[in-house]
């Protein structure tokens, strides 16, 4: 148990995400060509084939001139940005030291000297007022993106979030729209403190009018950036403090990622995981003894925190019969109970057991690092979850 | 200090092209007009609104040509903080919070409808001039029938601008079309200038299927995208930053228009209030704030809502040029409102407008304000210092109104609203199907098998669902 725990901390700072990548390459099939996918909902999406991507590093043990390129997830972030940006003149960036300062995470490094200060906007420090600005200028046409320093710090720009923002292109019968996208790290942290670790993806689920995705792969991390401000509702972003520096090979062509999709990060028959964010590394972390166990998980990204993919979610349910859900969220009204809920409510006749969900304690994050680690779900607990659902 | 500087060019040719404004009247009055009304506060030492660019300008000096600089005397030390120079003092002193002498208001036309000999301001021409009078008079007959209607328990809801029909009108009558107009819910009559038909607010306060947000908002949360008045939202100076946002996205679209937001005293102790006015001296943002001080907030009179002196003065305190103007007096309002909107558009800056004037209705028909403040202090505004009879009795003073215009104005009004409420009334509400458009741009899964949900329930109880409501 000790060496697992010890793990814990490198794991989660830098696991190998190539690692993941080629074990799905083996298990999608590639779709070829073209740019826009239909998907069997009938809905259509724009995505790059999951086998174009992979094609892209096909060849995973020679690193000699191989196609796409190396980067660091926030690097992705930017490179998402920047791209969009350069597409579209009404793409706009605003927050706290975004400008010069490069973003307290970086994301927007070089970004004012290239657009200059209007277009990624340093603005002073009353959040809820930046949100309504990005609001305002989305409702004559512009396309913000609006930057939290922490997303904890949100908190305080929930009244424009939720009373115009979701609310607008509705309660104006259609007139406005609001394609903003609001994005920021969030999550628990190293010893940040409590107010620095919070999770705003529970609190903002029942807002009706926006979308929230969560990014855990330099990958996917481009790809929901770009979809999210190409999309005309309101999106949030979300994004883990400790993630930033995950390093990824991505293609070098474009794509974009649908916001509504999960992502099938493993393949397996015995249970269902489900997980988003930095969880998915605990559980891929936990993924490895099962297999060792000689247990087949399947683990799922969810990636779209609303609306619930509930298509890939369904067909995994139907193959495996068993649910755990691993989360970061507090245990009551986090994404886990909703899912929880969506599932039970869609599903039932295919649960061979009732589901299960790891969730943090409803505690306040605390900044001593042994109880902060305590807090957060450790794949030894996922492990043990599995044993017990699938007995 | 060293990020003022490195910011661009664009930024940095704003403060030199402002720094001699702030310092001078404002270019587009004549002269005299602004010195004998200190409203703009351009003099007061009490205020250092004006120590921010002086400093920068100071700080510059220094920086480029120390040695040409006259020798410090000892009274002149002087230390370079961040955010320029400061002169010391060793006198201490404390700046009041209150002035001896409150800002004076810009006011040109007495209760007789008289302008001031003396006084210079743009004049209205005949047409303007009746235009905005007949407007104030459509704009106090469809408060009244529609207060009515909503007693009647014909709509549910509704809020009076008695007495404020100047502020309305004649600020709506200072701006072009293409300024954005982001209002609180005390401004129809901006959208009634703009052309919005009787029909269209009666449609919304009914709330039927012809009205343009679909019956989903309340009464007066009126909205139109082609007028450029943004959808009304509840909640108090929301509106706020997202005018300093849209007037961000005319900066950089370099367009011929401003934002104008509306907003009472009330809001002002709003958090997005302050941040407002903050961040648009910083952005630079061509944004006219207009405060409609009427002294109540439902039941909050003034004197519990705040205890500076007014809402003029907080200006300033952002690096805002503002003024303060008697928001009875249609010809003063007008002539700010118009001053601003030049300055906000030219020199690309905020304006801070506070129109003084009384709230003489109810704060809506959920309040009774006879609760809460003596009913002849309202007999006192109702009567005395009527914003409309003074303007009519200057429109008429110029030959341009009569009483048969009056009266046949009136019953015209009168004739056309009750008919269009019928209309209203008589309307389909939305379909079901609205209940669930637009929350998104293509409804998601979850809320299409919630629509199929719901319909299910009806068709299972056809007697519990109205069978005037289309499905």
């Amino acid at each position: 148990m000790a060496a697992i725990f010890q793990g814990i901390g490198a794991a989660a700072a830098l696991p190998s995400a190539k690692k993941f990548h080629s074990q799905s390459r083996r298990f999608v099939s590639a779709r070829k060509g073209s740019l826009f996918v239909v998907r069997s909902d009938g809905r259509p999406s724009l995505v790059l084939p999951r086998g174009a991507a992979a094609k892209a590093d096909a060849s995973a043990t020679s690193t000699a001139s191989k196609p796409g390129h190396e980067l660091l997830l926030f690097e992705a972030l930017r490179e998402g940005l920047e791209e969009e940006m350069d597409r579209d003149p009404l793409v706009c960036v605003m927050g706290e030291d975004v400008g010069h300062y490069g973003g307290s995470y970086k994301v927007t490094k070089g970004l004012a000297a290239k657009y200059g200060d209007l277009r990624v906007l340093d603005t002073p420090i009353a959040e809820n007022s930046f949100t309504g600005m990005g609001i305002g200028a989305a409702m004559t046409g512009l396309r913000p993106i609006i930057e939290g320093m922490n997303m904890g710090f949100l908190l305080l720009a929930f009244n424009q979030i939720s009373n115009n923002c979701g609310m607008l292109h509705y309660t104006s019968g259609g007139q406005f729209k609001i394609p903003v996208v609001i994005r920021g790290p969030g999550g628990v942290g190293r010893q940040l403190g409590a107010e620095h670790s919070q999770r705003l993806e529970s609190y903002f689920q029942s807002i009706p009018g926006i979308q929230m995705v969560a990014c855990s792969t330099p990958y996917n991390a481009k790809g929901l950036m770009k979809a999210a401000i190409r999309s005309e509702n309101p999106v949030i972003l979300f994004e883990h403090v400790l993630l930033y520096n995950l390093k990824e090979r991505i293609p070098d062509d474009e794509y974009v990622l649908s916001l509504e999709e999960a992502e099938m990060v493993r393949p397996g028959e015995h249970v269902t995981i489900l997980t988003y964010s930095r969880m998915r590394y605990h559980v891929m972390q936990a993924a490895k003894t099962l297999v060792n166990k000689g247990y087949d998980p399947e683990v799922i990204d969810i990636r779209s925190l609303k609306p619930f993919d509930l298509y890939t979610i369904g067909n995994s349910v139907k193959k495996t019969h068993r649910v755990l859900i691993v989360e970061e969220c507090m245990r009551t009204g986090g994404i886990g109970a909703s899912l929880t809920a969506a599932i039970t409510e869609n599903f039932i006749d295919y649960l061979d057991a009732p589901i299960v969900c790891l969730s943090s304690q409803d505690v306040p994050t605390p900044y001593a690092g042994t109880l902060e680690e305590w807090t957060v779900v450790q794949p030894a607990q996922i492990v043990t979850a599995v044993e017990q659902l699938c007995q | 200090m060293a990020a003022w500087f490195t910011r661009s060019g664009n930024i940095a040719h704003h403060v030199k092209r402002n720094m001699g404004s702030f310092l001078r009247p404002a270019p587009t009055l004549s002269d005299s007009s602004w010195s004998r009304s200190p409203a703009c506060l351009g003099n007061s030492p009490a205020l250092l609104w004006a120590g921010r660019l002086e400093s920068t300008r100071a700080q510059k000096l220094v920086d480029s040509d120390s040695e040409n600089d006259a020798p410090l005397r000892d009274d002149d030390q002087a230390i370079d903080f961040p955010g320029g120079r400061v002169m010391l003092t060793s006198e201490m002193q404390f700046i009041p919070g209150y002035p001896q002498q409150r800002v004076h208001c810009y006011h040109l036309m007495n209760n007789d409808g008289q302008t001031n000999m003396c006084s210079s301001f743009e004049q209205v021409s005949k047409e303007v001039a009746v235009k905005m009078y007949s407007d104030m008079i459509t704009l106090q007959i469809m408060d009244t029938i529609f207060y009515e209607a909503q007693r009647q328990g014909r709509i549910s809801f509704y809020l009076t601008s008695v007495g404020e029909e100047a502020i309305n009108i004649a600020s709506a009558a200072a701006l072009s079309p293409d300024d954005i107009v982001m209002a609180q819910y005390r401004e129809p009559g901006v959208l009634l200038w703009r052309g919005f038909t009787l029909q269209e607010f009666a449609n919304q306060c009914f709330g039927n299927k012809a009205d343009c947000g679909k019956g989903r908002q309340m009464p007066i949360h009126y909205g139109s995208k082609k007028l450029n008045y943004f959808t009304v939202s509840s909640p108090l100076a929301t509106q706020l930053p997202q005018a300093v946002g849209a007037a961000y996205s005319l900066k950089m679209d370099n367009k011929d228009a401003c934002v104008v937001a509306y907003f009472g005293d009330g809001s002002t102790s709003e958090g997005d209030f302050h941040a407002s006015l903050n961040f648009a001296a910083v952005m630079e943002a061509p944004v006219i704030f207009l405060c409609r001080n009427n002294g109540w907030a439902i039941s909050t009179p003034t004197s519990e809502q705040f205890r500076s002196d007014g809402i003029v003065v907080k200006g300033p305190a952002y690096g805002i040029q503002s003024i303060r103007v008697d928001g009875n007096d249609a010809l003063a309002v007008h002539n700010a409102v118009r001053a601003a909107r030049q300055m906000a558009i030219h020199e690309q800056r905020p304006i801070l407008v506070e129109a003084l004037t009384y709230r003489v209705g109810h704060h809506s028909t959920s309040d009774d304000s006879t609760k809460y403040r003596p009913v002849d202090e309202v007999k006192h505004w109702e009567m005395g210092q009527n914003p409309v009879n003074r303007f009519r009795k200057w429109v008429e003073r110029n030959g341009w109104w009569s009483e048969e215009d009056e009266s046949q104005l009136r019953s015209s009004i009168r004739k056309q609203l009750l008919q269009a409420i019928q209309v209203a009334e008589k309307m389909e509400k939305p379909p079901l199907a609205d209940l669930f458009s637009d929350v998104y741009d293509v409804p998601p899964s979850i809320l299409f098998e919630q629509e199929q949900q719901l319909r299910e329930t009806i068709k299972r109880h056809p007697q519990d669902y109205p069978s005037d409501v289309p499905v």
